[in-house]
């Protein structure tokens, strides 16, 4: 495993460079902590709307750079992301990401939804992968509740993130295939994604959005035949993933496209806060399912797939490399899922079954209590986080004792990934910032909320 | 920490071990996880401090409002309960290990100095937490919402913002009347 000394984050190195003169003002470019740099290059366009709109009246002087504006409906932009991008010719020089188009307050809406209903509202966040949100929202309300689940829940649960991480991936695959003008790829992308979500509706009910991981374990147990059906998905995905690195990795065209584009150092990813596939991109492993082992991650056999340089390609190679990883807990899942319940038998966790409620008082009292004020979670606060597709997803939530929760916090991977975009679009060209974006995979569901 | 607050947990805990700390901040654990209490004064100074300890990136930064909590907040003794607090989480990757720290900020100045000088990831974050809450971050590049509009008046994860309804609007669309 490849890790940066956490010296490189101070300014411990530096006091060895010391001379007689004092410290020297130029440092070799790898002794530059990610702090340092990313002040040096100043990438991030920092202009209020009110600014720009003096600035627009203004008569253009000789030496004036264009500020260009890209989305918020640009197909490029993968939803309704905004760039204002200040341009030297076709360089890049800076870049500021506009967001919130799609904020609906769903942070405020948790706080008004019971641990019951709020499964349904985070689902919608990150789209591509809710299964990823519910989980999290699952996992921080079990902290505070202190409950262990039983296997099969998790392992359900398991196997369910890895089906979504497949669909997240495969979505990712297309659209980048698509942004790349490798149009193909992108209906490939998604005949790949349909295939994973025909299976989650068949679990689950829902193609999308699914509120199928609840507070106390699952919304139901597995259907019949679900073992065949994985299986299915992952031959399928053992074929088709060697097709791309024909279609796609090794052919000179893609290569060229993407090699050596947006790229971004381990220690710059660090002091960005970028984790997932971007963190990893750049050689450094660092993945929750196996370094903070949650549901049964440290029970399966997988590799943490990184890159070497931290550019599109890279970012690119390592998704499709992790579709393999999860192809791979799949096939370890089907073999070892145990028996057993798939929620917690806990009354003031898990309704009572309907056909109890006709003959049991305390039964009724039970569903009753449960759907009206919701699952009394003790006062506290917890933080719990999974490995997102995209990277480390938190929800930090607050509760007060009733059966809703106080605060809900996402901490949203996509979000915190789209401040990067400056700085690896930077002395860059306007055909590469769409590879950049694509290469990012945010979804604005989650950068807004 | 004052020494008004270190007399304070030695007389809450005379016969056990000194109150855990780290950094001259108390440390408390919620549910398995670290949770330092730092003040606002030293934040930053504890951040590096923390950042020589390994923990080397900012994975979070959010704000909460406890307007009107009922229950025990957690706090302990010398740390004084203010309505609202910055919490942010650092990640330790050698050590595998998270540490929150929560840090009071009372109403009548909701200020904290930034972390985007040693985090810059924390800017985005910051500029969230100053959109929904209202908290301005001392010494931040660029102190402007980020969610909502610009222009808009009032912090919605406030507690004493209502959710309310707002009918839909649409600038300068002509008025009709339906009936014709």
């Amino acid at each position: 495993m490849t890790t940066v000394s956490p010296s490189t984050h101070g300014t411990d190195r530096r006091v060895s460079q010391l001379t007689e003169e004092g410290a020297q003002g130029l440092l070799p470019r790898d002794l530059t902590s990610g702090v340092e740099a990313l002040r040096e290059f100043g990438s991030v366009m920092r202009l209020s709307e009110a600014d720009a709109a003096v600035l627009a009246d203004r008569e253009p002087g000789q030496d004036d750079t264009t500020v260009l504006n890209i989305g918020p409906q640009h197909p490029s932009t993968h939803g309704v992301l905004r760039l204002m991008v200040e341009l030297d010719g076709e360089r890049v020089l800076r870049v500021k990401p506009v967001v919130g188009y799609l904020h609906t307050g769903m942070e405020k809406t948790g706080e008004e939804l019971t641990y019951v209903q709020g499964a349904a509202n985070v689902t919608r966040m990150d789209y591509l992968s809710p299964l990823f949100n519910e989980l999290t929202y699952a996992m921080a309300a079990e902290r505070l509740l202190d409950i262990e689940l039983p296997e099969r829940a998790v392992w359900i649960r398991m196997l369910l993130c890895e089906v979504n991480r497949l669909v997240s991936h495969a979505t990712f695959n297309g659209t980048n295939g698509m942004d790349m003008a490798a149009v193909s790829m992108m209906l490939y992308g998604f005949r790949d994604r349909e295939m994973c979500l025909r299976f989650l509706e068949g679990v689950t009910g829902v193609r999308m959005n699914h509120n199928f991981i609840r507070v106390g374990g699952t919304a139901a147990d597995l259907p019949d035949g679900w073992k065949r059906q994985v299986i299915d998905i992952c031959d399928e995905f053992d074929r088709r993933l060697d097709e791309y690195d024909i279609l796609l990795t090794n052919q000179p065209i893609w290569q060229e496209r993407l090699q050596g584009v947006g790229v971004i150092t381990t220690e710059e990813a660090l002091a960005l806060g970028a984790t997932g596939p971007i963190l990893r991109s750049t050689g450094y492993a660092w993945d929750l399912r196996k370094d903070m082992p949650y549901l049964a991650y440290d029970e399966v056999d997988f590799d943490v797939v990184v890159g070497q340089y931290g550019d599109c390609f890279d970012r690119y190679a390592v998704r499709l490399n992790e579709m393999r990883e999860s192809v791979r807990i799949l096939r370890q899942i089907v073999d070892r899922m145990p028996g057993g319940d798939y929620r917690v038998q806990d009354s003031k966790v898990t309704p009572p079954p309907r056909a109890r409620i006709d003959e049991s008082m305390e039964a009724l009292i039970h569903h009753f209590k449960l759907f009206t004020g919701g699952i009394e979670v003790p006062a506290g606060e917890a933080y719990a986080a999974v490995e997102s597709p995209r990277g480390e997803l938190g929800c930090y939530m607050v509760s007060d004792g009733t059966g809703k929760p106080w605060r809900m916090r996402w901490r949203p991977p996509s979000f915190i990934h789209l401040q990067c975009l400056p700085h690896m679009m930077h002395l860059g060209t306007m055909a590469d910032a769409v590879a950049v974006i694509s290469s990012v995979d945010p979804i604005l569901g989650e950068v807004d909320r | 920490m004052t020494d008004e607050q270190t007399a304070v947990s030695d007389r809450e805990a005379p016969t056990d071990a000194p109150a855990p700390e780290l950094h001259g901040c108390p440390l408390t654990v919620s549910h398995t996880q670290d949770v330092l209490h730092v003040t606002r004064e030293r934040l930053r100074e504890v951040v590096k401090a923390l950042g020589k300890d390994g923990y080397i990136q900012c994975l979070d930064s959010a704000g909460v409002d406890y307007l009107g909590y009922g229950a025990d907040r957690g706090l302990p003794p010398g740390v004084e309960a203010q309505r609202f607090e910055v919490v942010v989480t650092l990640m330790n990757h050698e050590a595998r290990k998270r540490i929150r720290l929560r840090v009071q900020i009372p109403e009548s100045d909701p200020t904290c100095p930034s972390l985007s000088t040693i985090h810059p990831g924390t800017e985005a974050m910051e500029r969230e937490t100053f959109d929904m809450f209202g908290i301005a971050f001392d010494d931040h590049p660029d102190m402007t919402r980020v969610l909502m509009p610009e222009d808009w008046e009032g912090h919605p994860l406030r507690k004493d913002y209502s959710i309310g309804r707002v009918p839909v609007q649409f600038k300068g669309a002509p008025v009709r009347d339906v009936r014709q």
